[in-house]
């Protein structure tokens, strides 16, 4: 088993890796780039997460899923809070996200919050893709370590 | 049968699967952005060496090593201690040179490459490279100049994965400029 250090130091190089080799003119790439790897390994880690699981019955069972199975594998805690509006809009909220405790308990830092957020959102979204459901994954923070995940199904 | 059946309970620990995943979609985009094998090579050991010296302070504050009096003690620690700490294996030291400033980490099974098949076009990528910056980082924050390489590698078709460390120089203590 890999420590969490080993993970939490990997991510940070590859954040600033990202960050550097972006050419200038492509800086607004930053985030989508690291979804991106994100995304790619979502789909394949949900299906070694789901492995022993039962088949689940809805959406909603499967946003459960995330909030606490996903979630304590790739963060070591549960979704503190989760909201939703009944039409695909799911509002999953972390009071101590793994990536910014480290980084700032206050407003310091912030602009630099997002870039940080943004492998896990790819995670978030590949794996709810690989369990049948498309959608858009956002994040957003007013005050580390806090922060928001919003998923937003996409129906067709 | 509860869902969280065979999942870790150690609180330290970050899932294997993750963590071997997060690594190789790391070296697949470093594929992509660069064209050849030895840049890739060389970013994965920057980026390698970056970890590394953050990564040793983790390591002295948590296992309590003190100063090793030779290379063989360092060896010994790097084995028994770093690598099982942060990957859960212990490679085994081997091969010593006669000056006894060289030696090798035979690992049996590397948990970075878990999923990982080699095409043949990539013969000269060593996939794991990171762990070479790794060592060779967190030896200079003990003041040791270190040369690292992968030898073999299970990935390109060798029996076994070796990786050879050798000892170049003490780093002295650098007085800052003005003071004497």
């Amino acid at each position: 088993m890999a420590d969490d250090v080993l993970f939490e130091l990997l991510h940070m190089e590859i954040v600033a890796y990202v960050e550097n080799s972006a050419k200038k003119d492509e800086k607004d790439q930053l985030v989508a780039k690291l979804e991106k790897m994100g995304y790619r390994v979502g789909q394949s880690v949900a299906e070694r997460f789901t492995r022993d699981t039962p088949r689940f019955s809805s959406e909603l069972d499967i946003i459960k899923f995330i909030c606490k199975d996903f979630w304590t594998n790739v963060c070591k805690k549960q979704i503190d809070n989760l909201r939703t509006n009944h039409q695909g809009v799911y509002v999953l909220q972390d009071n101590k996200f793994r990536f910014l405790v480290q980084m700032s308990a206050s407003k310091q830092y912030l602009e630099a919050a997002p870039k940080y957020l943004a492998y896990t959102c790819g995670l978030v979204r590949g794996a709810l893709a690989n369990l049948g459901l498309n959608c858009i994954v956002t994040a957003e923070v007013s005050t580390m370590p806090a922060c928001k995940f919003q998923i937003m199904i996409q129906r067709s | 049968m509860s869902r969280q059946s065979g999942r870790s309970s150690d609180p330290r620990k970050v899932s294997q699967e993750l963590f071997t995943l997060t690594y190789g979609s790391l070296v697949s985009q470093l594929v992509k952005d660069y064209e050849s094998d030895e840049e890739v090579n060389k970013q994965l050991d920057k980026m390698g060496y970056n970890i590394g010296i953050r990564l040793v302070e983790d390591f002295l504050a948590r296992s309590g090593e003190r100063r090793c009096n030779d290379f063989r003690e360092t060896a010994d620690i790097i084995a028994k201690s770093g690598f099982k700490m942060f990957l859960g294996i212990t490679p085994t030291v081997s091969n010593w040179s006669a000056a006894g400033d060289e030696f090798s980490l035979v690992l049996d099974n590397n948990p970075l490459t878990d999923f990982v098949e080699l095409p043949e076009e990539r013969s000269q990528l060593n996939y794991s490279n990171i762990l070479c910056g790794v060592i060779r980082g967190a030896l200079e924050t003990v003041q040791m100049d270190v040369n690292v390489r992968f030898v073999q590698d299970i990935l390109k078709g060798d029996n076994q994965t070796e990786i050879k460390v050798k000892f170049i120089k003490r780093l002295e203590d650098a007085v800052p400029a003005g003071e004497e």
